[in-house]
């Protein structure tokens, strides 16, 4: 792609932003589970900070941010899938119920 | 024969087959990884009981492992970055340092796991530790590869620079952006298995 040497600079004052961002977001993780807020706002803060890290990962060092359509339509199907599969075993805890 | 649109953009997707490829085969890398993490979830959810990470595993080793992992997804793109800019010995310099700092994390992995065979924690011990093996398995099997190929393209894979500049840059970018998946997996698994 004509990107020139100036416009890659700029990348990689981008990328060590991030570095820094995922390192700060990594102790905040440590840290906060340390904190007792309840077993179930434990679990959802943590996958929370973790899937803001995995998206800045995917954003800026996968250059997801600025790909084309063809891959945008490949990961939202993935997606779709991927969510199908987070969702087996809440069915399979909605068996039990009706048991 | 030669592959076609390794450079240049097919003109119906708009990208080379590379590109396409690689992202193909990581939209496949999701359902592999989902379907253990579903698993994780279904055991965990129907477990009598189920321990904390922390009480088994050390979560200072493995949050400095985090370290490792997220670096190296940082010279990974710096090795892109510096062959974009033109700088062969560079792009190379900075493919070392993603190969050693993968190494490191497979070495502290080792001494994890070394860890806990040696005070008798097996897969079998418990169904925590059967899924805990099993998902940091899988992940590490995908670092060994990776470390693979960084040491192909540093060594004789790099001679490619000097005929095809781009299309090794393209490879190297192509070689990160699984790399960055792989980070993109421990991401999720260090605060599930070692922190919740």
């Amino acid at each position: 792609m004509g990107e020139s040497v100036e416009d890659i600079k700029k990348h990689v004052r981008v990328y060590i932003g991030v570095f820094v961002a995922l390192l700060v977001l990594t102790g905040v993780t440590i840290g906060v589970s340390y904190i007792d807020m309840g077993h179930g706002v434990n679990i959802a803060v943590a996958i929370v900070i973790a899937a803001i890290k995995a998206s800045l990962v995917a954003a800026y060092f996968m250059h997801l941010i600025s790909e084309k359509k063809l891959i945008y339509y490949t990961l939202i199907l993935a997606a779709i899938f991927f969510v199908g599969l987070m969702f087996l075993p809440v069915g399979h805890s909605l068996d039990e119920i009706r048991i | 024969m030669q592959i076609p649109f390794t450079v240049e953009a097919r003109p119906d997707t708009g990208l080379n087959n590379a590109k396409l490829g690689i992202w193909l085969f990581l939209a496949s890398e999701v359902m592999l990884f989902g379907a253990l993490f579903s698993s994780y979830i279904l055991l965990r959810v129907n477990a009598d009981v189920w321990p904390k990470g922390h009480e088994i595993l050390s979560v200072p080793v493995a949050a400095f492992n985090t370290v490792v992992l997220i670096s190296s997804s940082v010279t990974v793109i710096m090795a892109w970055a510096s062959l974009k800019m033109g700088s062969l010995s560079k792009g190379r310099m900075y493919l070392l340092l993603t190969f050693v700092l993968g190494l490191v994390f497979m070495c502290v992995k080792a001494y994890e796991y070394n860890h806990k065979f040696h005070t008798g924690l097996f897969p079998s011990e418990s169904t925590f530790l059967a899924i805990y093996f099993t998902l940091t398995g899988l992940h590490g099997l995908h670092v060994l590869g990776g470390m693979i190929v960084f040491a192909y393209f540093w060594g004789p894979g790099s001679k490619m620079w000097h005929s095809e500049p781009e299309h090794f840059t393209n490879r190297i970018e192509v070689a990160g952006v699984y790399w960055h998946f792989v980070d993109l997996v421990w991401i999720f698994l260090f605060p599930v298995l070692y922190l919740l």
